[in-house]
């Protein structure tokens, strides 16, 4: 189970991603937002999910996520811009940790 | 294409499905020499994970087909045969499952595939009430 620094979750979460939906690594930034900027569709993302949920050993609340941003409850860079993403999935890991 | 649920728990369906004698599907595949498709074993498949995620949910959750990865179409299945269908569940994600899925006629293994299907709520009265009734009919409600 991975866990440990943001960063280190970054690179992880980027490996994930350039293998999953083969995109260019250098295009995975903190900055960058996974959907918006990463060109990924819903089904790529359903991959990147699954694999993050399988490397971390947690259940990334998707749906959850979403329905926040759809009801204006919270921004999407809060959940779908990479830095964010990191640190979104290392707060689950630490919770289950916990 | 499922007939009867024959057993299920929460990670876990097995199912009969029954080939038809006859069917439009077989007229063009192929004359002479009838076969079901192909995709209409990964249909079964994935039918069988379908109902056992909706199970899950207990039929609070529709389950649609989104990826089939890895499928293995090892045998061929003649009209009339009698199937049997295998689910089992590999994750529960959140608004999605990857499940495995397996077809076999008798001791033989007819196919298999790992299937990822997107499950949400149902968007329609109707659909939630046809899912229900077909359930009943399949003893798994």
């Amino acid at each position: 189970m991975s866990s440990g620094a943001p960063e280190q979750t970054l690179q992880t979460i980027a490996d994930i991603i350039a293998e999953t939906a083969s995109v260019d690594r250098a295009r995975i930034t903190p900055t960058a937002h996974v959907i918006n900027d990463l060109g990924i569709d819903s089904l790529d993302f359903l991959d990147i999910v699954f694999e993050i949920d399988k490397r971390f050993g947690v259940k990334v609340p998707v749906e959850a996520w979403t329905e926040q941003v759809n009801s204006g409850k919270a921004p999407a860079e809060q959940f779908f811009v990479m830095g964010s993403l990191a640190q979104r999935i290392d707060e689950l890991v630490a919770a289950k940790q916990a | 294409m499922i007939d009867r649920v024959r057993h299920h728990d929460a990670t876990r369906l097995v199912a009969d499905a029954h080939v038809p004698e006859a069917s439009p599907v077989f007229e063009g595949h192929f004359p002479g020499f009838p076969l079901l498709p192909g995709v209409l074993m990964i249909e079964a498949m994935a039918q069988a994970c379908g109902w056992l995620m909706v199970a899950r949910s207990d039929f609070s959750r529709m389950a649609l087909l989104a990826k089939v990865g890895e499928a293995k179409l090892r045998g061929m299945v003649k009209p009339g045969a009698a199937l049997t269908v295998t689910a089992e569940l590999i994750h529960d994600g959140s608004g999605y499952a990857v499940l495995r899925g397996t077809l076999a006629e008798g001791s033989s293994r007819a196919a298999e595939a790992e299937l990822t299907l997107r499950t949400m709520a149902f968007p329609a009265p109707e659909l939630e009430a046809a899912v229900r009734a077909r359930a009943l009919v399949i003893g798994l409600a």
